[in-house]
């Protein structure tokens, strides 16, 4: 097999839910349970068959298939179907903000746009040409404009979506912009192919390019000073939409950073250490805006908004220090402990009406699994060892001393990880500490507690035993 | 065959949460550790104990078990103070679950860090109490317990965090991080000295990093209290022993000056205030931290001469008795609560005439700690004492007194001091006329008999004969 049918597959696929979600009335929300069978029969493809695929002769210019783009695959067929279970179990919050009523008649297109945005973010993966990364880059994009600003008649999800579009489309602008400056410093657009030892190769005109592009996957990645949107339009956004941009479009944006800054920050780049300088920079604006500004939020889904914030400061650390591998695991197991508290939000969001803090008063009293669950998805992000998260922040620490950052940068990202404790342990003091606010017990729907139960042990499981994660990135 | 060790308190917990009879699965699992450690101990020059596996292949780190002596010496005492947590403990009730699993998890954790061969999962367990401590201490202490449960939980992460920067430094430089790779770093040795002196000694609450140390214990449950104080501060220390000293011997011997001014700090200041308590649990909660600065005076004197055969033995065998007296002291504080309904030393009174072998068993304690003959903690502190000591002749045959003995002779002081708030302690709680809270009191129960006697045996035994426990250390 080739290995670019996958994505064809995947659009196919896509196209072919959206006919059947015209043709068909009545329960819409079943289209996602079939999107996200269907594409768990592409994960497998792709985990099995695909170990062998092969690359065209006139594609190796602009696509590859190695295994880091495999790990990316994998990492984007994962997070789609997980957004497309978590968008099942809150149907109702969907419709009531769609079509007015509680039927999910509006829903179908819903459903349908995940699987192109997983189509993008594979292709993504594979290409190492800029016009084809900025291909990809959009059709993600634009999928997410819509799955954003979805709820219609809710303010703060079209609040959102304005938000988004705007700094998004200015984002698309930069990014546009520096590819054609990177190609006018360095004669080419194939990734693979750019040679900085030319003697002709004006650095000015280069460092100016990859400027912009750093402005633009700023925008992406939620980095610091380009973070702002984040917040509002994590908490405008429907809860699995906002996992989806939190892990996925992340992912994303660092899979495509690392993919563009990799020939400029070789050791035998000129631009090396200007590049570094200003990726360590705004690691640390990035750590110090996400960790301090979580610490005062009392809404959860800000919280984790701001906590993405500060994950992406820690990711930039990684690149910054030329360690890919790190920055790659740090991702895969960042989905693991995200999707765990987006799951547990979406539950409580869905039976509470609330996405406060004080919602998750009394969980240890009324529903002692799921408080548990989350306290170990918590004690993740905030890193704490013998939990996935842990290794994630070790390797990046590693390598950033390995390669000399600055003690200033250091520094600030341990204390951030010091206030990470505070601000991510409110959230288990709230579920264990408080009183319940009502002695209902919560329901958990079966596909929640499955996948809740998968993630958890996974946490645990990496975070004894992370070797099986970076064989995959061998 | 070690790794039962640990998860035998882990799958406890586990099957507890899960609604496992609490107080006799907790038991059980003490019992079982208490008993295979003991088998342990017996053969602990075997190689057979070794075991583990690769986790990760760079950085080099193994999940590996192993006895030495002096972990040996730490495992014992940790089994010893889990069963006595675990029986004596009066828990409140429908609290069993929280109570029990967060007790048996903080235990594991110990004797986790304590068998570690790899300063990976050495660090890594030790933070497995982190989150325990946290809920239980905010949940079910008592007095300002939510303020004393962020402050420790603050602290230690940061400490930890901290002690990571060190150990990564350090561990960058050598083959890998097991036990057998740690040999002395070629660069840095001064920096990875003071990290790891701050870490540690956070941990470990040495001045001025000790205020979250004494409200903490006074606030937490007995339990909490009993393996915080006894076990799991010892772990800083053990650190600084078999990594810090290994990794960094001149960088220790560097700061050596400030070693011996912060841990007088230990002794008088905080013995100073220690004397200035009118609360027993604040008293005791001071008291331990004042006593860590004997252990770190054992240290030092090591850090001054690595060749000091008498240091490291002095030190093991101080946190060995003073573990076992500090638990036995707040096992019998939360009995005297319970029985007067306070413990504001100024409304005790006479509680000897009510509760005799209370008052017995509290003498005994309190005595071991302040070093009286015939009780663990003396052997302990003439040894350090003897170390501190070592040499304080030159080549010649003068005397030439350096910053240890100097220290020392301060530190002797400390001895005056420590008599002064116990005896007066004891003088006003349990002795004089009876008064209100005492008229009613009954003693103590079997319950709170069993363990207490374990703990007082084990003082009395190593007191007379403290080859018991410096066999493993020669």
């Amino acid at each position: 097999m080739q290995a670019h049918y996958i994505e064809f597959i995947t659009v196919g696929f896509g196209i072919v839910l959206l006919m059947l979600e015209a043709f068909t009335d009545g329960n819409k929300p079943r289209i996602g349970l079939i999107a996200a069978a269907g594409l768990a029969v592409i994960l497998i493809l792709e985990l099995t068959t695909c170990r062998a695929c092969v690359v065209p002769d006139w594609m190796e210019k602009f696509y590859v298939h190695d295994s880091a783009a495999r790990y990316f695959k994998i990492i984007a067929l994962v997070s789609t179907i997980l957004v497309l279970l978590m968008a099942v179990d809150m149907k109702k919050v969907l419709s009531r903000y769609t079509s007015g009523d509680e039927t999910g008649s509006a829903l179908g297109e819903f459903f349908c746009l995940p699987v192109f945005a997983c189509a993008g973010l594979m292709w993504m993966a594979s290409a190492r040409d800029l016009v084809s990364i900025f291909v990809a880059l959009e059709l993600v994009t634009i999928s997410f404009y819509v799955m954003v600003a979805y709820m219609r008649r809710n303010v703060g999800s079209l609040e959102a979506g304005v938000k988004y579009l705007i700094l998004g489309a200015l984002s698309t602008g930069f990014l546009v912009y520096g590819i054609a400056w990177v190609y006018g410093a360095t004669g080419t657009m194939e990734l693979t192919a750019i040679d900085l030892s030319k003697p002709s190769l004006n650095q000015t005109t280069l460092l100016f390019g990859l400027a912009l592009l750093l402005i633009a996957f700023g925008f992406k990645v939620g980095a610091a000073p380009m973070q702002l949107w984040i917040p509002d339009v994590y908490q405008g956004a429907l809860t699995p939409i906002t996992a989806y941009l939190s892990v996925a479009s992340k992912s994303a944006g660092f899979i495509v950073m690392m993919m563009v800054f990799q020939p400029f920050l070789m050791d035998s780049s000129p631009v090396k250490p200007q590049l570094q300088t200003v990726l360590y920079i705004m690691a640390g604006a990035t750590l110090l805006y996400g960790n301090l500004a979580a610490i005062s939020q009392s809404n959860f889904k800000r919280l984790l908004a701001y906590s993405s914030i500060a994950h992406a400061g820690f990711l930039l650390m990684g690149i910054g220090s030329v360690d890919f591998i790190s920055v790659s695991f740090y991702l895969g197991v960042y989905l693991l402990m995200t999707f765990a508290a987006f799951f547990i939000l979406a539950l409580v969001r869905n039976q509470e009406n609330s996405d406060t803090i004080d919602a998750f008063d009394g969980l240890g009293a009324r529903n002692p699994l799921l408080a548990a669950c989350l306290t170990v998805a918590m004690a993740a992000l905030a890193g704490v060892p013998l939990t996935a998260g842990f290794w994630g922040k070790f390797r990046i620490f590693e390598s950033a001393i390995d390669s000399g950052a600055s003690w200033w940068l250091i520094s600030v990202a341990f204390v951030s990880v010091a206030a990470g404790f505070y601000y991510y342990l409110k959230v288990v003091k709230a579920m264990y500490w408080n009183a319940p606010r009502t002695e209902k017990p919560l329901e958990v729907p079966i596909i929640t507690k499955c996948v809740l139960a998968v993630l958890t042990l996974g946490i645990f499981l990496f975070g004894v035993w992370p070797q099986p994660i970076l064989d995959m990135l061998k | 065959m070690l790794f039962l060790l640990i998860l035998a308190p882990l799958l406890a917990a586990v099957a507890i949460f899960f609604g496992a009879p609490a107080r006799k699965t907790a038991l059980g699992a003490a019992l079982f550790n208490v008993v295979l450690a003991g088998y342990a101990a017996s053969t602990w020059n075997c190689s057979c104990w070794n075991t583990g596996f690769q986790v990760l292949e760079n950085p080099n780190i193994h999940l590996s078990l192993g006895l030495t002596g002096i972990s040996t010496v730490m495992l014992i005492l940790s089994v010893i103070v889990t069963l006595a947590a675990v029986y004596s403990g009066k828990c409140p009730d429908g609290r069993e679950k929280l109570w029990f699993s967060s007790t048996l998890l903080i235990a594991a954790g110990a004797i986790g860090a304590f068998l570690s061969t790899d300063v990976f999962f050495f660090y890594a367990f030790h933070e497995l109490a982190l989150i325990p401590t946290f809920l239980m201490i905010g949940m079910l202490g008592r007095g300002n317990r939510k303020e004393a449960a962020w402050k420790i939980t603050i602290y230690l992460a940061l400490g930890s965090i901290v002690l990571l920067a060190g150990l990564i430094l350090a561990m960058n430089q050598m083959e890998g991080w097991a036990f057998s790779d740690l040999k002395a770093a070629e660069k840095y040795q001064n920096e990875i000295a003071l990290l790891l002196i701050i870490g540690f000694g956070t941990l470990v609450s040495l001045f001025p990093f000790h205020s979250w140390a004494a409200p903490a214990y006074a606030s937490a449950p007995a339990p909490v209290a009993m393996l915080h104080a006894g076990v799991l501060k010892k772990f800083g220390l053990y650190g600084l022993l078999v990594v810090g000293m290994k990794v960094a011997p001149d960088g220790m011997a560097h700061w050596l000056p400030w070693i011996c001014v912060l841990l007088l700090g230990n002794i008088i200041w905080v013995g100073l205030v220690t004397l200035n308590q009118k609360r027993l649990d604040l008293m005791l909660g001071n008291s331990s931290v004042m006593h860590m600065g004997y252990i770190f005076l054992a240290i030092a004197a090591l850090a001054a001469n690595v060749d000091n055969q008498i240091a490291e033995p002095a030190a093991v065998l101080l946190m060995f008795a003073h573990g076992i007296s500090i638990a036995l002291l707040f096992s019998l504080t939360s009995i005297v609560e319970r029985k007067t309904g306070t413990l504001e030393i100024a409304q005790l009174g006479g509680l000897a005439k009510t509760a005799p072998a209370l008052a017995f068993l509290f003498g005994l304690a309190g005595m071991a700690s302040i070093g009286l003959p015939g009780l663990a903690n003396f052997a302990g502190e003439v040894m350090v004492f003897f170390a501190g000591f070592y040499d304080w002749k030159d080549a010649q045959g003068q005397i030439a007194l350096g910053w240890v003995q100097w220290t020392t002779i301060i530190a002797l002081w400390g001895v005056v001091i420590s008599a002064v708030y116990m005896l007066r302690a004891f003088r006003s709680s349990f002795q004089g006329p009876l008064v209100k809270s005492t008229e009613n009191a009954t003693d103590i129960s079997i319950c709170g008999k069993i363990p207490a006697y374990l703990l007082a045996a084990t003082l009395l035994v190593v007191g007379i004969y403290p080859q018991i426990i410096l066999q493993f250390l020669k």
